[in-house]
């Protein structure tokens, strides 16, 4: 006797959703496009909401900038938050192994001193000013449009606390669990001469009413030069000046900041290439920001790298704007 | 000739890699079998770890298609940017 083994194909009626399939098709989707297209509510609300009479929620007249359909756009990471949390976790291992070996070796204590001021005087202020960009990007993520955007917005705000987190914990490295270092370093955030253009800055920032400039000023024009500025000009600083250690203490910012600009020169990209109108909005907003944070940033600059500082980040800064089309 | 061919589990990471392939391939079939996804081609077929990438939004190795890869048919050329299958005549 012979058995014959039958496989029988059962065809799904439907591969995804339905929304998901009005803008992919009908074929199997990803779960960052279940996750992202098309979810946040656009039309249909029953009332306007009190503090703001005469919008809608989610209404996409909140910036100036003009979309045609803003789900246009895509996170190159693909991020939704199972991929988001996974990503961070495994960055976050290794940056817990770094600083456990930092610890055990006593490397603090083998910092010359005047590196170890130099870090609290240039360095530790910044988690001021990460604090500042977490309610700027969480602000975009409250009040932005689509989905695709808002959520990459979000986990930009939740990044930018972790990092002010690990700022805090070098103080707290260096300064042998006393948060001596942390206090002088708010000291220096609300009177040193040297960050108060900075404060202005990310102050002038949070009082924005258009998120899409938000993102301008903040993520774009102000993380390019400070991220410039300090993860790679001034850390190169340090290492000759023998605090070479500390590499192992921000390489979470560095490698954050080369995963978070993806995204931000996608925005970018996708929303200057949409029309005329965009481009020379933004042109505008990059424009008058770049002007600020030049002025803002430079003693700063000069403090923490040099006379020349400030002009390299700028040249960073333009490249990729020139990348994004502007 | 004869077809190259390539099977890869039927998850969400091979739909990346199979959208690459049917990228990087135009002419390239693919059949959706229950739990597999069957690619073949006529004479030539290539993954290109760039368009995996971009595909996926990740870093991704050329070895690690073999994480979902079930069966392939064709002469393999593998380096450190791209697999290709071929018929050597």
């Amino acid at each position: 006797m012979t058995i014959e083994i039958k496989t029988s194909t059962l065809e799904p009626i439907r591969h995804t959703f339905e929304h998901t399939r009005r803008r992919f098709g009908d074929k199997p989707a990803s779960r960052y496009q279940e996750a992202s297209y098309d979810v946040a509510p656009e039309k249909n609300f029953h009332y306007r909401p009190l503090w703001e009479p005469d919008k809608l929620l989610n209404d996409p007249s909140r910036t100036a900038v003009v979309m045609e359909d803003w789900y246009v756009h895509k996170d190159p990471r693909q991020f939704y938050y199972g991929t988001y949390v996974q990503a961070r976790a495994k960055l976050q291992e290794v940056t817990e192994s770094n600083y456990a070996f930092f610890e055990k070796r006593g490397l603090a204590e083998r910092m010359p001193e005047e590196v170890v001021e130099k870090i609290t005087r240039c360095l530790l202020p910044l988690r001021h000013a990460e604090l500042g960009a977490n309610l700027n990007n969480v602000y975009a993520t409250a009040y932005g449009t689509a989905t695709v955007v808002t959520q990459a917005f979000l986990y930009n705000g939740m990044d930018r606390l972790g990092i002010a987190q690990y700022l805090s914990r070098i103080g707290l490295l260096l300064d042998g669990n006393s948060a001596d270092s942390l206090a002088t370093a708010k000291e220096y955030w609300m009177s040193d001469p040297a960050w108060q253009g900075l404060r202005r800055y990310v102050e002038n920032v949070m009082c924005l009413k258009d998120w899409f400039e938000m993102f301008i000023a903040q993520d774009v024009v102000l993380d390019t030069l400070v991220y410039d500025l300090i993860y790679r000009q001034f850390d190169e600083h340090m290492t000759e000046s023998g605090g070479a250690d500390l590499a192992m203490l921000i390489e979470f910012m560095q490698e954050w900041h080369k995963d978070n600009s993806r995204w931000v020169d996608s925005l970018l990209k996708t929303t200057v290439a949409e029309s005329d109108h965009n481009r020379e909005l933004i042109g505008n907003w990059v424009a008058e920001w770049k002007e600020k944070a030049v002025t803002d940033l430079a003693p700063l600059a000069e403090i923490a790298v040099g006379e020349q500082a400030i002009a390299a980040a700028v040249e960073v800064m333009d490249k990729r704007l020139a990348k994004a089309g502007l | 000739m004869s077809k190259v061919y390539l099977a890869l589990q039927d998850n969400e990471e091979s739909h990346y890699i199979v959208e690459a392939i049917e990228d990087d391939n135009p002419d390239a079939t693919v059949i959706y079998q229950p739990a597999m996804i069957r690619i073949e081609n006529e004479g030539h077929l290539v993954i290109r770890r760039e368009t995996v990438e971009d595909k996926m939004g990740r870093d991704w190795e050329v070895q690690a298609l073999h994480v979902n890869l079930i069966t392939l048919g064709g002469n393999v050329d593998e380096t450190d940017d791209e697999l290709s299958l071929t018929w050597n005549a």
